[in-house]
């Protein structure tokens, strides 16, 4: 028995070579790219503001955070989750078309290609960038917020979108056409059923991301509560940025709990 | 009524009852997507409270989105000698900070999964720690690593780091658990130590997934790479920034379009590593 092990053992394929050449080029990079770690030097001690940092957050300004007026954490919360939400639905909603465009199943590849580059694209900019070109629009604040979500999302949204569209199941829409159906019949029961859970639930956990990424709209004033924080931060008021947080982890918690759960329900039928 | 499971929504609205041509009787439950189109109505129509969405403002206005994207070409190609120090900065302290936080991330994903850690008071202390990592928002890191490191490359590689470390964290703690523990056992039988049962046995099975998540993290860190130099972390964003702030629009689309290169390059290889990969 021993021996058929170990004859099994010695018949291993051996690819050192293949490994040895990936792991020198691994740590070519590694050591490539820590030539750029650098830094200006802190002002302070380093230490010292980290204890600071920890200690505003672990005593957060209660105050501010249980204030229910509108400058107070829990209406800035609120405002956070309606950007997300309605930049979430917008999102979604330009990705139908986009999705469709580029699903390669569906469209020429010429076409798709172009599909494709084009949502590369969106995805590129950074959201602050979008945050600025938005605020041209509509004057800063939530309204700039959630078109700029809106946008950021994109990307990610059409992406599996295209993915769940490539998925598509024919077979059912097949032996609809066999049992006569005509063509908003075969959309209604063939393809929107199949469609409709994947696509909630890529909006749903795209929401959870906006959520977290909220902040960065924030530094170019489009609402949220990124900006409260980012003020508290840069002004060292670590208190009132702990409150921020607290009400953040708290608020996305809550929310990545609801949204696990659907989210669930939804792949399972 | 029989062994239809009926919630309250059901017994509101009654479920249909259809009789089949051999006399039995089927029942479809009514359907629930009024409930969720109320829900999200409801939301839409608080959100578009709060946030003062206007379709009218957004339809007369949206000229002026394409005002600096206008502006933005045909882009500064003179600008870009400079661009290439930021650009390879912002690739380094994501490769660098991605790695760190994967590397970083295996011994606490081992401590947060069932299946490997004995202990059911550590996997809940470290899942809690990864999920805390992982609601910090990653510009908040970036921030703080500025105040601690110095404005430079090495706060926005801490932040990637950190961020990489909640991310893989969690999605290796999950492929441990459901890998296949019947090799693990096995070698345990044989008189395999713990420690070598997982080297052996598990990490063969998780690997290739692990591998890909890294690579899959990486690819999105370079995109979000650009956003941290807006706090001063380095790289890209830097002079983004700085553009933007000046009003240099032929320059930010010079930026955006290298941006869009190298992020284009990196998601082609990185597609055909994972495909090689999983």
């Amino acid at each position: 028995m021993n021996q058929r092990i170990q004859d099994a053992y010695e018949k291993r394929p051996k690819d050192w070579v293949y490994n040895l050449m990936t792991a020198v080029i691994v740590v070519g990079l590694l050591i490539w790219s820590a030539s750029a770690v650098e830094t200006s030097g802190s002002t302070q001690d380093g230490g010292q503001i980290a204890l600071n940092v920890l200690s505003g957050i672990f005593h957060p300004d209660l105050g501010f955070l249980f204030d229910f007026t509108k400058k107070g954490v829990p209406y800035l919360m609120l405002e956070t989750v309606c950007i997300a939400f309605l930049g979430t639905i917008v999102g979604a909603i330009i990705s139908i078309p986009l999705a469709f465009i580029s699903a390669s199943n569906l469209t020429p590849k010429p076409i798709a290609f172009a599909g494709r580059i084009l949502i590369m694209m969106a995805r590129t900019i950074p959201a602050f960038v979008y945050g600025l070109m938005f605020i041209r629009v509509t004057g800063p604040g939530a309204f700039a917020g959630l078109l700029t979500m809106g946008v950021c999302s994109i990307g990610m949204i059409s992406k599996m979108y295209i993915e769940a569209i490539e998925d598509l199941d024919t077979h059912v829409i097949e032996s609809l056409d066999a049992a006569g159906c005509d063509t908003w019949q075969k959309i209604r029961y063939g393809i929107l059923p199949q469609l409709m859970p994947n696509f909630a639930s890529t909006a749903i956990y795209r929401f959870d991301i906006n959520l977290r990424d909220a902040t960065i709209l924030g530094m170019v004033g489009a609402g949220g509560f990124g900006a409260p924080l980012i003020f508290a931060m840069n002004s060292y008021r670590w208190n009132e940025a702990g409150a921020l947080l607290a009400g953040l982890i708290i608020l996305i918690l809550i929310i990545e709990y609801i949204s696990t759960r659907i989210r669930v329900k939804l792949t399972r039928g | 009524m029989i062994d239809l499971n009926l919630t309250l929504y059901d017994k509101i609205f009654k479920p249909k009852e259809y009789v089949l041509p051999n006399g039995k009787k089927a029942y479809k439950k009514a359907s629930r997507a009024p409930i969720y189109v109320i829900l999200i109505l409801a939301m839409s129509a608080l959100s578009v409270r709060i946030t003062g969405f206007d379709m009218k403002i957004l339809t007369t206005r949206i000229g002026q989105f394409f005002v600096i994207l206008g502006d933005m070409f045909p882009p500064n190609t003179g600008y870009m000698p400079t661009v290439w120090n930021p650009l390879f900065d912002t690739i380094k302290m994501s490769l660098l900070g991605s790695v760190v936080g994967a590397l970083l991330s295996v011994p606490f994903a081992m401590l947060a999964s069932t299946n490997v850690c004995p202990s059911k008071i550590v996997v809940t202390l470290m899942r809690v720690m990864f999920s805390l990592i992982r609601t910090l928002p990653t510009i908040v890191i970036a921030l703080v690593a500025t105040l601690i490191f110095g404005l430079g490359t090495l706060a926005g590689t801490v932040a990637i780091a950190v961020f990489s470390f909640g991310y893989i964290g969690k999605l290796t703690y999950e492929e441990i658990e459901t890998v296949d523990m019947g090799a693990f056992e096995a070698m345990q039988a044989m008189g395999a130590t713990r420690s070598q049962a997982f080297i052996s046995a598990i990490i063969p099975q998780v690997l290739p997934f692990y591998l890909s998540n890294c690579l899959f993290n990486f690819e999105g860190n370079v995109r979000y790479a650009a956003v941290l130099g807006y706090v001063g972390a380095g790289g890209i964003g830097l002079i983004l920034n700085e553009k933007i702030s000046w009003r240099e629009y032929p320059s930010v689309g010079m930026i955006l379009i290298a941006l869009f290169v190298t992020v284009f390059i990196i998601e082609s290889v990185s597609r055909m590593l994972r495909k090689k990969l999983v």
